[in-house]
C-alpha cells in the first residue's frame, strides 16, 4: 500500500510536470496577451516597457524555465489583469466551486442509488419506465437550457429560491461555505441541481444496470436460501457489488463536473473557478490559465488516487499490490 | 417422513407459452436418508429442489401439488415464513462453488448473517459456531480462514465453505444441487466423504440432484430418475441400477464408460431431451426410445412393485433379468 503510494505519487510528480510544459506552450500558442492588455493608443515605449514587464520579450524556453523554477517554489506568477498572485486568486475562487461539485455529487448519489435500486428491482414496471424516461431528459437536455428553465419556475413563477450569486456563507471549521446558512442553501439549491442533474441520470443507470446484472447470479439466490431477509440481501449483497462501478465512474467524472461548473456558473452567476479561467481565457491571462489547469491536473490526480484505494476496499480480489 | 412431495407442478408461464418444468412430481425422504435425483440438464430436477425452498424465479411457479415437511404444507406458504425455515431447517447447496459465494463479502461476514438470520446471537457467538462449522468439513485452521474472501479459496475450498454454511443451523434437510460436478474427481470424492458422514453423523436428511448415476450409486439410499419434469422411474438404489426397467434409465447408464468392458462401444441415447414446450403428447421419452410403439403416445401410468415404480408401457422387466 504505503509503496504504492509513492509509486503512484511520483508518477503524477511526471504527470503534472508534462501537462506543465503543454498548457504553457499551448497557452504561448492562443496569442499575444499584450495586444488586448495595452489600450490601442498606447505608444510604441510603453508597449515595449509592458512586453519587458510581462516578461514576453524572452524566449519561450526562456520564459518556461523562469515558470518552472518559480512554481517549485510555490509562485504560479501574477495574474497580468488582477495584479494578484495567479494561485491565491484561484483558492479564493476554488472552494465555491467544489462545494457546488460536492453537493451536486451528493444529490446525485442519494436520490440516483435509491431510484436505480427501485428501478432494477422491479423492471419493466410503471416505475422503472418512469425513472428511466427521466433520466433520459437528464441526459439529454442542454445543461444551460435547463439551468434557465430551473429559473424561470422557481425563481420566476413561483418565486421560492434566488436566481443568482451565492448569498450568505457562514463558516464551518473556518472554511466559507454557503451550507451553513439558510440564505447560503436557498442560493445553492438551483445551480447544485442543474449540475447535478447528468450525474443523478448516470448514478441511476449504472445503479439499475448492476442491480438487473447482480439480482441473477448465484450468490444471491444462496444468500437467499440461508434465510437472509430482503433487506439485507439488497443493502449489503447486491450493493457492496454494485458500488464498484459507481465509484469508478463517479470518481472518474467528479472532475467533469467540475470543468462543466462552468455553465452553470455563468448561468447562476456562481462565483467559482469556472468564470474565472472563462474570462481569463478571454483577455489572455496566462499566469491564471496555467495555474487553474495544473491545479484541475493535480485534482484529477489524487482523485484517481482516492477511487483506486475505495475501489481496493470494496473490492477484495483488487489489491494494491507491491509486487509488480 | 421429513419431506413428502406429491404431485408437485412447477409451471413458467411465458410469453411462448407454459413451460412445464416440473409436471407431477411426488417423492419421499426419510429421516438420514439420501435420495438421489437423477436426469440430464433440463429434466427439472433443479427446479424442483428449489420448488421445495419456494426459491423459484417468477415467471415460474408451484401450479399445484403439495411438499409436506414433517406434515405441514409449504405450498402457498408466505416469503417471510418460508424464510425462517430456509438455511434452518431446509439448507441447499449449489452447484458452482465459484458462483455461491459473494466475492466482495468475507467469509466471516457471510457465515455470521447466517447465523443471525435465524438466532439472536452476539457476533463472537456466531463466529464461534462459523469457526466450528468450517472445521467440520475439514477446513485448515478455521478460525485463520475465516478472515479471507472466497477468491483466496480454491474450489474444492469453497464447496467446503458453502457446506459448513449450509450445516450451520443443523438443517433436517439439505438439497444439494449437484455439489461436485464442477469439481476435480479427487475433491470430489472428498466433499461426497464430507457430506456422507455429515448426514450419517447428525441423521440429516439429503437430496441429491445429480446428473451422474456414479456419482449417486455409491451415496444415495434411494434413486429417482426425472425425465423432462417427471420420475420415470424411482427405487431403491440397488434394485433400479441392477434391474432398470425404464428405457431412459437403461440408456442412462450404458452411458456410463465405467458400467462396460473395455472396447465394448459406448450406446448414447440417440437425439435431445425435448425443450420444455415442444414435449410431445403422451411418453415423453417416446421419440428417442428403443422400445416405443404406438401406445407410447398416450400418457404412461404409474407401476409399482416392491417399491420399485416407473412410468412405461415396456418396462425391461425381462430384460435386466
Amino acid at each position: 500500500m504505503t509503496i504504492f503510494i509513492i509509486r503512484r505519487f511520483s508518477q503524477s510528480l511526471f504527470v503534472v510536470f508534462l501537462t506543465s510544459l503543454l498548457v504553457f506552450v499551448g497557452v504561448y500558442a492562443i496569442g499575444n496577451p499584450v495586444d488586448i492588455l495595452i489600450p490601442a493608443d498606447a505608444s510604441f515605449a510603453e508597449r515595449e516597457a509592458a512586453i519587458r514587464a510581462l516578461g514576453l520579450d524572452r524566449s519561450l524556453v526562456a520564459q518556461y524555465g523562469t515558470f518552472l523554477v518559480n512554481a517549485l517554489h510555490g509562485d504560479f506568477g501574477r495574474s497580468f489583469v488582477f495584479n494578484q498572485p495567479a494561485i491565491s486568486l484561484i483558492f479564493q475562487r476554488l472552494p465555491a466551486t467544489l462545494e457546488l461539485a460536492f453537493v451536486a455529487l451528493t444529490i446525485a448519489l442519494m436520490l440516483g442509488i435509491p431510484l436505480g435500486l427501485i428501478a432494477g428491482l422491479k423492471p419493466r414496471s410503471v416505475t422503472d419506465e418512469t425513472i428511466m424516461t427521466g433520466s433520459i431528459l437528464g441526459f439529454s437536455l442542454p445543461n444551460f437550457w435547463q439551468g434557465m428553465m430551473l429559473i424561470m419556475i422557481f425563481s420566476v413563477w413561483l418565486g421560492w429560491l434566488p436566481s443568482s450569486g451565492r448569498g450568505e456563507t457562514g463558516e464551518i471549521f473556518g472554511i466559507a461555505t454557503s451550507l451553513a446558512s439558510w440564505d447560503g442553501l436557498a442560493h445553492l439549491i438551483l445551480p447544485a441541481t442543474n449540475l447535478a442533474l447528468f450525474q443523478l441520470s448516470l448514478v441511476i443507470r449504472l445503479t439499475r444496470t448492476g442491480v438487473r446484472e447482480t439480482m441473477p447470479l448465484d450468490f444471491i439466490k444462496f444468500a437467499r436460501a440461508k434465510g437472509l431477509s430482503e433487506r439485507r440481501i439488497i443493502s449489503v449483497h447486491v450493493m457492496k457489488n454494485i458500488l464498484i462501478p459507481i465509484v469508478t465512474v463517479v470518481g472518474m467524472e467528479f472532475g467533469s463536473l467540475i470543468a462543466f461548473a462552468v455553465v452553470t456558473e455563468t448561468i447562476f452567476a456562481w462565483p467559482g473557478i469556472g468564470k474565472l479561467l472563462i474570462d481569463s481565457i478571454t483577455v489572455l491571462d496566462r499566469p491564471v490559465v496555467v495555474a487553474y489547469l495544473l491545479v484541475v491536473v493535480t485534482m484529477f490526480i489524487f482523485i484517481n488516487l482516492a477511487v483506486d484505494i475505495v475501489y481496493s476496499m470494496l473490492d477484495p480480489r483488487i489489491r494494491l499490490s507491491e509486487t509488480q | 417422513m421429513t419431506l413428502k412431495v406429491e404431485n408437485l407442478c412447477t409451471y413458467f408461464f411465458t410469453r411462448a407459452g407454459v413451460a412445464k418444468a416440473v409436471d407431477g412430481v411426488s417423492f419421499e425422504v426419510g429421516r438420514g436418508e439420501i435420495l438421489g435425483l437423477v436426469g440430464e440438464s433440463g429434466s427439472g430436477k433443479s427446479i424442483t429442489g428449489f420448488s421445495v425452498l419456494g426459491l423459484v424465479d417468477p415467471p415460474g411457479r408451484i401450479a399445484g401439488g403439495r411438499i409436506l415437511f414433517h406434515g405441514e404444507d409449504l405450498v402457498g406458504r408466505s416469503q417471510g415464513e418460508m424464510r425462517s425455515l430456509r438455511g434452518k431447517k431446509i439448507a441447499m447447496i449449489f452447484q458452482d462453488p465459484m458462483m455461491t459465494l459473494n466475492p466482495v463479502l468475507s467469509i466471516e461476514t457471510q457465515m455470521v448473517e447466517t447465523v443471525r438470520a435465524h438466532d439472536r446471537v452476539s457476533k463472537a457467538e456466531a463466529r464461534a459456531r462459523a469457526v466450528e462449522a468450517l472445521g467440520l468439513v475439514g477446513i485448515p485452521s478455521p478460525d485463520e480462514r475465516l478472515a479471507a474472501y472466497p477468491h483466496q479459496f480454491s474450489g474444492g475450498m469453497r464447496q467446503r465453505v458453502a457446506i459448513a454454511m449450509a450445516l450451520l443451523h443443523r438443517p433436517e434437510l439439505i438439497i444439494a444441487d449437484e455439489p461436485t460436478t464442477a469439481l476435480d474427481v479427487t475433491i470430489q470424492s472428498q466433499i461426497l466423504a464430507v457430506i456422507q458422514g455429515l448426514s450419517r453423523d447428525f441423521g440429516m436428511s439429503l437430496i441429491w440432484i445429480s446428473h451422474d448415476l456414479g456419482v449417486v450409486a455409491g451415496l444415495a439410499h434411494r434413486i429417482a430418475v426425472m425425465y423432462a419434469g417427471r420420475i420415470v422411474e424411482t427405487g431403491e438404489t440397488d434394485t433400479v441400477l441392477d434391474n432398470p426397467v425404464h428405457p431412459y434409465t437403461i440408456g442412462l447408464m450404458r452411458s456410463v464408460p465405467a458400467n462396460l468392458e473395455r472396447g465394448e462401444p459406448l450406446t448414447p441415447i440417440p437425439g435431445m431431451a425435448p425443450p420444455p414446450l415442444g414435449r410431445p403428447a403422451g411418453c415423453p421419452f417416446r421419440l428417442r426410445c428403443f422400445a416405443a410403439t404406438a401406445a407410447c403416445k398416450t400418457e404412461p401410468e404409474e407401476t409399482a412393485a416392491d417399491g420399485h415404480r416407473w412410468r412405461c408401457f415396456h418396462p425391461q422387466i425381462a430384460r435386466a433379468a
